[in-house]
């Protein structure tokens, strides 16, 4: 099989969300709903989805989903794993077997949390412990990639179009507060199951349409800080970025976004004094990780979820409110699909983030 | 006649607009449906319900009137004839136009009559109730966009970057305020009687679609952009 980065197609994307401030339960089924209308924005190259609040019953372990190549490559992942965290539970996710959907790699399952000494041991921070675990499997274990690891969420996603992996993950089965979906047609490079979107780390899931002309400035500043761009397409380098921005650099979500989508120098220029200063202040410090190109995003993150554009808006996004649930997708009719009563649409302006929370008395 | 479009593919709900004998065609329950009356001359159609990306690209003449929004690009390269929209349009509308008109009952998204353009009698107009989003008219060479800045209370109808690489045509927008940081090779100014007059049938073609009074509107201040045939293009890229 070729892999990313072997061969180059030239080539749009889909991408939607829905979310709950109420904390409401909802099941997959919906959100596949949304993804299949934009069906002719895909190719059958690549589809995938993240739920939030799905593992209830586990939700202060971190999940693991992992795709294997081999049986050698579980069995080194799992040495690992046996190593370094204790295993609450390990299975097989199920699946259902679907005729458009080939070529399935090995998919694992795991509830973990980190051992106490070893975690004691290593002076990080649980996040940082778990994090670089992650990066050692996928780096330097040939044919294991961990491609979800938050807590009380998790990522499903495989080549093929959106609403058979769908139902390829029996995603009817599973209820969260919070759905993300991608469809993908690819540019420039090839489908498999690892080059899906979302990609996730830790609470994070990014899903993306358009293409970064920035990546390889981005990919060489954010290696630099631990993180392997080794799935050689360009989304994955946002995932990091917000990774690194919220996580290690402490960021607002909306200075992320700022950093990432930020303003041209004469648009800076006409704001007021503060604002002038505060946002030459974040293109300076993190030149490097502005994202150049075209791009619609969704950022999946626990209790929360935001949606960006370039500064160019170049991609098309809308937004969809009703009652207690924020719908947000690349064309309106991925919303109208699953909600045709809703009533505030609107279309946010480039580079401007929206951020959907859920509401301060919800517990998940 | 009457199409139900529920669930069907749009290359099936485009087949049947083109085979129907109808002149006058409804399609019911559309959602999402693409390309929807392209190339399509000499044909009403009615679209209750949410039509796909490039409604009306081609159009070479028939009518299209959408009880609802449209999404992204829709006029596209449109040739000649009408597009009524009783809602908001998507990004890009009017995209590549070189003649008929769109009206848009609410707002437009970015790039609003992006590249229209206009050769002797094809004359383009996008009208526009509301507002629009950044680049609206982004290389325009020909064409009128007008924006009656509707509910906005003065405020200026428009986004960032009105008017980049505009080379022809011209914008009319109904606000107090000039835009800012527009490039050197457009000019603006306040719109005079003349210039008003020469878009009264338009904004009139606004009023009698969705409402209104178009003196009443075209009594209040309008700015009107051109490109300046003063500061050209020259040597941008070489000495010519």
């Amino acid at each position: 099989m070729q892999r990313e980065g072997q061969v180059r197609i030239p080539a749009g994307c889909a991408i939607s969300s829905i979310f709950s401030r109420s904390g409401k339960r909802i099941d997959g089924s919906k959100i596949v709903k949304s993804i299949e209308i934009m069906h002719d924005r895909s190719n059958g190259l690549g589809g995938g989805f993240a739920g939030y609040g799905i593992y209830p019953e586990y939700k202060n372990a971190y999940a693991f989903h992992v795709f294997y190549e081999n049986i050698e490559a579980k069995n080194a992942c799992e040495d690992f794993l046996d190593h370094h965290f204790d295993i609450i539970n390990l299975s097989k996710i199920p699946i259902r077997k679907n005729p458009r959907i080939t070529n399935e790699p090995l998919i694992w399952r795991y509830f973990v949390n980190p051992f106490p000494t070893k975690l004691a041991d290593s002076q990080l921070d649980e996040q940082e412990y778990v994090f670089r675990s992650v990066v050692r499997v996928n780096d330097q274990m040939p044919g294991a990639y961990i491609f979800s690891c938050g807590k009380n969420m998790g990522v499903f996603k495989a080549c093929g179009y959106p609403e058979d992996v769908g139902d390829f993950y029996r995603l009817e089965e599973y209820e969260g507060y919070s759905w993300t979906a991608h469809g993908r047609y690819p540019t420039n490079t090839p489908g498999w199951w690892g080059g899906a979107h979302p990609f996730a780390l830790l609470d994070k899931t990014i899903v993306h349409n358009g293409e970064i002309s920035s990546y390889d400035a981005n990919r060489r500043f954010i290696e630099m800080y631990g993180y392997r761009c080794n799935l050689l397409t360009d989304t994955e380098v946002i995932t990091y970025i917000v990774d690194y921005l919220v996580r290690k650099q402490g960021l607002t979500l909306t200075e992320m976004a700022n950093v990432i989508a930020a303003p041209f120098w004469s648009t800076i220029s006409r704001k007021p004094e503060e604002e002038k200063e505060r946002l030459t202040f974040l293109r300076n410090a993190f030149s490097s990780l502005l994202i150049t190109g075209p791009f619609s995003i969704l950022l999946g993150f626990e209790g929360g979820l935001l949606a960006l554009n370039d500064r160019l808006k170049l991609r098309s996004m809308v937004v969809g409110e009703k009652d207690d649930m924020v719908y947000i997708a690349s064309e309106e009719s991925a919303i109208r699909v699953i909600e045709p009563h809703v009533e505030k649409v609107w279309s946010p302006r480039g580079g401007e983030p929206v951020i959907v929370t859920l509401d301060k008395s919800v517990n998940i | 006649m009457n199409i139900n479009a529920r669930g069907l593919h749009f290359k099936d709900l485009n087949a049947q607009i083109r085979a129907a004998q109808a002149r006058d065609i409804v399609v019911e329950n559309c959602l999402g449906q693409r390309y929807i009356g392209s190339g399509l001359a000499g044909k009403n159609v009615v679209i209750n319900g949410l039509p796909g990306n490039a409604l009306g690209a081609y159009l070479d003449g028939s009518t299209i009137t959408v009880y609802g929004n449209t999404q992204e690009a829709t006029g596209d390269t449109m040739n000649e004839g009408e597009i009524v929209i009783f809602g908001n349009a998507g990004d890009a509308t009017g995209y590549a136009m070189r003649g008929g008109r769109i009206y848009v009952q609410g707002d437009s998204g970015y790039r609003t009559g992006i590249h229209m353009k206009e050769y002797q009698d094809k004359i383009p107009v996008v009208v526009i109730g509301g507002r629009v989003g950044s680049f609206l008219g982004e290389y325009q060479a020909g064409g009128v966009i007008v924006v009656l800045g509707i509910g906005q209370g003065g405020q200026l109808p428009v986004g960032y970057f009105t008017g980049t690489g505009m080379h022809g045509g011209k914008i009319l927008l109904r606000s107090d305020f000039e835009p800012e940081g527009l490039p050197p090779q457009v000019i603006c100014r306040e719109a005079t009687a003349e210039d008003k007059q020469a878009v009264l049938e338009f904004v009139e073609g606004y009023c009698q679609h969705f409402g209104g009074e178009a003196a009443q509107l075209l009594s209040q201040k309008f700015f009107m952009l051109l490109p300046n045939t003063k500061n050209p293009y020259k040597q941008l890229y070489v000495n010519n």
